[in-house]
C-alpha cells in the first residue's frame, strides 16, 4: 500500500531508530489500525453519496476504493484562515470523512479578503463556528471535529494521535516547528504550505524517509530579529493557490495516487507566475528526525523562535504620548513635528500629515530631523515608532515621544474619519 | 553570469529587483559579490560573525549547497542561484506573536540601527 510505504505510522524496520517511535506511549497507533483506518474498514458509500461522488468514482485513478479510501481518512487542519480556507472546502466537498479544525480566533473584516471560509456576516462569531457552517453545508456527510483551542505543546500529540495527515495552515514559527515535531513524534504526514506577500511555499514534511520542516530549516529567525509589520500583507488569492495544493497533496497522499511533494519544495511566485521545484533531502543531522535526535519531545517553542512569554510591550519604558493629548496640543499650535514611520504605500491609505521616513530608511534621513524640537512618532499601532524612538534616542534626541496606538488609535479615539487598515 | 534569484522579502534591498546576475565561479563569490553591489543586504543574509542565517538555504539549480559543497559549490555560466528564506505567513494568529502589530507574514527582519 501507498500510504504503508510512505511509512507513516509502520515501524520503522531500518538500521537505524527511527525516532518517531522512542517514545512508547505515542505507539497507540498501530500499523494495522492506521491501515484499518484507511484501507480496510469496510467502509461503504450510500446511493446519496455515490451520487455525489461521481465524477470522481468515474475516474479509475479515484474510483470506488478511492472515495472509500477519502471518507476512511481522517485530516487535521490547523488554522481557518487564508490556507485553511480552500484546503478544508475542497477536502469537504472531495469526501474526506472526518476533518478535524483547530483555530480559536474570531472573524474580522481584515480576514475577508483572503479567508473565503468566512463571510461578511460572519464578522465576531468564532472561526470555528463560521466554517463548520459552510463545510457542513458543502457536505452533510462531513464527519467535523472543532477543536477550539490554541495548538501547544502540551495538546498537539494527543490531538494529532486521531488524524492520519496534518495539514498546516498556520502563520507564525513557533507553530510552524510545533506541528513538524509533533508530526515526525506521532508519524504523521505534514502538508506544508506557507505565504508571504506574492510568494508561496509547499511541501510534504515528515514522512519516513522524507525530510522534515528542520531537515530544510533547522533554526528559526533567532532572538534579536524582530518582525517587520510594514513588510507584512499578503495578495489575497495567494493563500487560495497554496491552500489548494495543499489539498490536492492531501487527496493524492490518501489515494497513494502521483507523485507526492515529498522531497520536493515547491515555490510559487505569483508575480511572475513562476513555479520552481528544489530537491529536499533528509538531513542525518536533523534535531528531530535525523539519526541521533535531540529533540525527543516537544519543546516551548515560543523560547525556541525567541519569543518570550512575557515579554515586556515594544514601548516601554520609552516617552509615550496619548492621541487625545496630541490632538489638543496641536490644536492649540504648540511646536510639534510629528514624523510617520510608516511605509509610503501606508501614508497612501490615510495620514494625519506627519513628515515621512520609514523606520528603514531612518538611519539614512535623520538628518532631516531637527533634534531641538519636540518630536512625536507614529506607525500603524506603535510598534514601529518605539523602534524610531528608541533609535532617535540613541542618536542624541532628547525630545522625542512614541505615539501610543499609532495612527489606529487617532482613528478610534480622535477621528473616526481616519480610515483603519 | 549567473543569476541568483531574490526573494521577496528581500527585493527591497536589490532595488526591487527579482534576480540579479553576477560574475562568479561559486556560490561564495556570487554571495560576496552580491552583498558588495547592495551591502544593506548583508545583515539580513549574514550574522555578525559572517555565518550564512540558519533561516536561510541557498541552492544552486535545484539543489542545496549544504549537500554539495556548501559555498566553494561551482557555478557555472547560466547557473541559477536561490536564495530561500523560510516564510511562516498562512493564518492569522494561530499562536499569539509577542508583537504589537498583528502582521500576517513573520518575516523577521532586523531593526535598522546599527
Amino acid at each position: 500500500m501507498f500510504l504503508a510505504a510512505l511509512g507513516m505510522t509502520v515501524i520503522s524496520d531500518s538500521q537505524r531508530p527511527d525516532i518517531r517511535f522512542a517514545d512508547p506511549t505515542i505507539l497507540e497507533i498501530s500499523t494495522e489500525d492506521f491501515m484499518a483506518a484507511i484501507t480496510e474498514i469496510p467502509v461503504t458509500l450510500s446511493k446519496d453519496e455515490i451520487l455525489r461522488y461521481s465524477r470522481h468514482l468515474i475516474m479509475p485513478e479515484v474510483g470506488m476504493e478511492g472515495q472509500r479510501k477519502l471518507k476512511a481518512a481522517r485530516v487535521l487542519c490547523i488554522g481557518t484562515g487564508g490556507l485553511g480556507s480552500p484546503l478544508a472546502l475542497y477536502l469537504a466537498a472531495a469526501g474526506v470523512g472526518t476533518l478535524g479544525l483547530v483555530d480559536f480566533d474570531v472573524v474580522d473584516y481584515t480576514n475577508l479578503q483572503r479567508q473565503i471560509i468566512h463571510s461578511t456576516a460572519d464578522v465576531g462569531r468564532k472561526k470555528l463556528d463560521s466554517a463548520a457552517d459552510k463545510l457542513t453545508a458543502i457536505n452533510p456527510f462531513l464527519n467535523l471535529q472543532k477543536f477550539d483551542l490554541r495548538l501547544s505543546s502540551e495538546n498537539a500529540l494527543e490531538l494529532f494521535r486521531d488524524f492520519d495527515i496534518i495539514a498546516d495552515g498556520t502563520d507564525n514559527f513557533p507553530t510552524r516547528y510545533l506541528v513538524n515535531d509533533a508530526c515526525v513524534l506521532t508519524g504523521k504526514p505534514n502538508v506544508y504550505g506557507s505565504i508571504f506577500r506574492f510568494e508561496g511555499q509547499a511541501s510534504v514534511f515528515a514522512t519516513k524517509d522524507g525530510p522534515c520542516y528542520r531537515c530544510l530549516y533547522p533554526e528559526p529567525p533567532p532572538p534579536g530579529l524582530v518582525p517587520s509589520c510594514a513588510e507584512g500583507g499578503v495578495l489575497g488569492i495567494l493563500p487560495g493557490l497554496v491552500g489548494v495544493m495543499q489539498a490536492t497533496e492531501v487527496i493524492k497522499l490518501i489515494l497513494g495516487a502521483g507523485e507526492p511533494l515529498i522531497g520536493r519544495l515547491l515555490l510559487i511566485d505569483a508575480l511572475g507566475m513562476k513555479f520552481r521545484e528544489l530537491k529536499l533531502r533528509k538531513n542525518p543531522d536533523c534535531p528531530v528526525c535525523g539519526t541521533h535526535p535531540t529533540v525527543t519531545k516537544l519543546i516551548d517553542y515560543n523560547e525556541f523562535c525567541g519569543i518570550r512569554g512575557e515579554e515586556k510591550p515594544v514601548g516601554a519604558g520609552l516617552p509615550e504620548i496619548q492621541v487625545e493629548e496630541l490632538k489638543r496640543r496641536l490644536d492649540a499650535k504648540e511646536d510639534l513635528f510629528v514624523l510617520d514611520v510608516r511605509e509610503p504605500h501606508e501614508y497612501q491609505i490615510c495620514n494625519i500629515g506627519g513628515h515621512l521616513i520609514p523606520l528603514n530608511d531612518l538611519p539614512n534621513r535623520i538628518h532631516e530631523l531637527d533634534s531641538s524640537r519636540e518630536i512625536v512618532v507614529h506607525c500603524k499601532m506603535g510598534g514601529r515608532s518605539a523602534k524610531a524612538v528608541a533609535f532617535l534616542q540613541q542618536s542624541g534626541f532628547a525630545k522625542v515621544h512614541n505615539l501610543a496606538g499609532g495612527i489606529t488609535a487617532w482613528s478610534e479615539r480622535v477621528d473616526p474619519s481616519v480610515p483603519k487598515y | 553570469m549567473s543569476k541568483i534569484h531574490i526573494p521577496t522579502p528581500l527585493r527591497q534591498y536589490v532595488d526591487k529587483q527579482s534576480t540579479v546576475e553576477v560574475k562568479c565561479s561559486t556560490v561564495g563569490e556570487a554571495m560576496s559579490a552580491l552583498v558588495a553591489k547592495h551591502p544593506d543586504l548583508r545583515r539580513h543574509l549574514y550574522t555578525e560573525e559572517g555565518k550564512l542565517r540558519a533561516f536561510v538555504n541557498l541552492y544552486v539549480n535545484d539543489e542545496d549547497i549544504r549537500y554539495l559543497q556548501k559555498e566553494a559549490t561551482a557555478v557555472k555560466e547560466g547557473d541559477n542561484i536561490s536564495i530561500v528564506p523560510s516564510i511562516a505567513g498562512g493564518a492569522e494568529n494561530a499562536l499569539s506573536p509577542c508583537h504589537p502589530e498583528r502582521s500576517e507574514g513573520s518575516w523577521f527582519l532586523l531593526v535598522v540601527p546599527d
